[in-house]
């Protein structure tokens, strides 16, 4: 016997605990990073043997610290939604899963967050 | 209650490889190989701001013959994921799902990553030195 209600059902209590939204923002990041992506490659190409000079010029000219700062967010967050897939998936002990869900979380902002930092330092030139 | 005769989950080690099967544990392998790229990016990134001897250390470790391996890998994967998570929007579509539409655009996902990383390769290090 079923004494939720369809809705109660519907909002956020499948295995999940979230409904579909884990699936959406995976897509949407995923959907961004397409053009982010192609267009860091086609850009990094040329910095494989900069020096540390011109390496800092070209974080900070232009767009491209925008466009730096939205890969390294975009790419981070997509990261640790599939790791978190990853981990849901093979790890089973709920206490087990649960620590290495948050340190996956945690490690994904202190490196993304040192990634951005480090492109708005050499945008502002040091 | 019998059991007996429920279908199972595939048991990899007597299930017959497909290109299915196979394309889907590669998504999943390169996206966390791309967590390490993604930490790679990021010491390349730090390592400028530490200064001239930092950066030149995180050059000659990222274009040494075991960095460029790491680095030939790492593009793989960044092609490989893209093109296989392009396929993975059109399937939310419920396009492409026909097991014939399925070997056709995996198979057009290899090509397409392969291709890719050669010509990725060999622009930056023409371009590059």
């Amino acid at each position: 016997m079923e004494f939720r209600s369809q809705l109660g059902r519907v909002r956020g209590l499948g295995s999940s605990h979230e409904g579909a939204h884990h699936f959406w923002v995976q897509r949407v990041t995923g959907v961004a990073l397409v053009p982010l992506v192609i267009w860091f490659v086609f850009a990094a190409m040329s910095m494989v043997d900069a020096d540390i000079e011109t390496f800092k010029t070209w974080v900070g000219a232009h767009y491209n610290p925008v466009l730096l700062i939205l890969l390294i967010f975009t790419m981070f967050h997509h990261a640790q939604l599939g790791l978190q897939v990853v981990i849901e998936d093979y790890v089973h002990g709920e206490a087990a899963k649960i620590t290495s869900l948050i340190l996956i979380k945690f490690a994904a902002v202190l490196i993304g967050g040192s990634a951005i930092f480090a492109v708005i330092r050499m945008t502002f030139g040091s | 209650m019998t059991t007996r005769n429920r279908p199972v989950s595939p048991h990899l080690q007597v299930y017959r490889p497909q290109i299915t099967s196979i394309l889907s544990i590669t998504h999943r392998i390169t996206g966390v190989a791309l967590c390490g790229g993604a930490v790679l990016l990021t010491y390349w990134l730090m390592s400028a701001t530490y200064g001239a001897g930092a950066y030149a250390d995180a050059q000659a470790i990222l274009g040494s013959w075991f960095g460029r391996l790491v680095l030939f890998g790492v593009v793989f994967s960044l092609w490989f994921h893209l093109a296989n998570g392009i396929r993975h929007l059109v399937w939310d579509t419920g396009r492409g799902l026909e097991m014939e539409q399925l070997r056709m655009s995996g198979l057009a996902v290899v090509a397409i990553s392969v291709v890719l990383t050669l010509v990725t390769f060999y622009a930056a290090y023409s371009v590059g030195g």
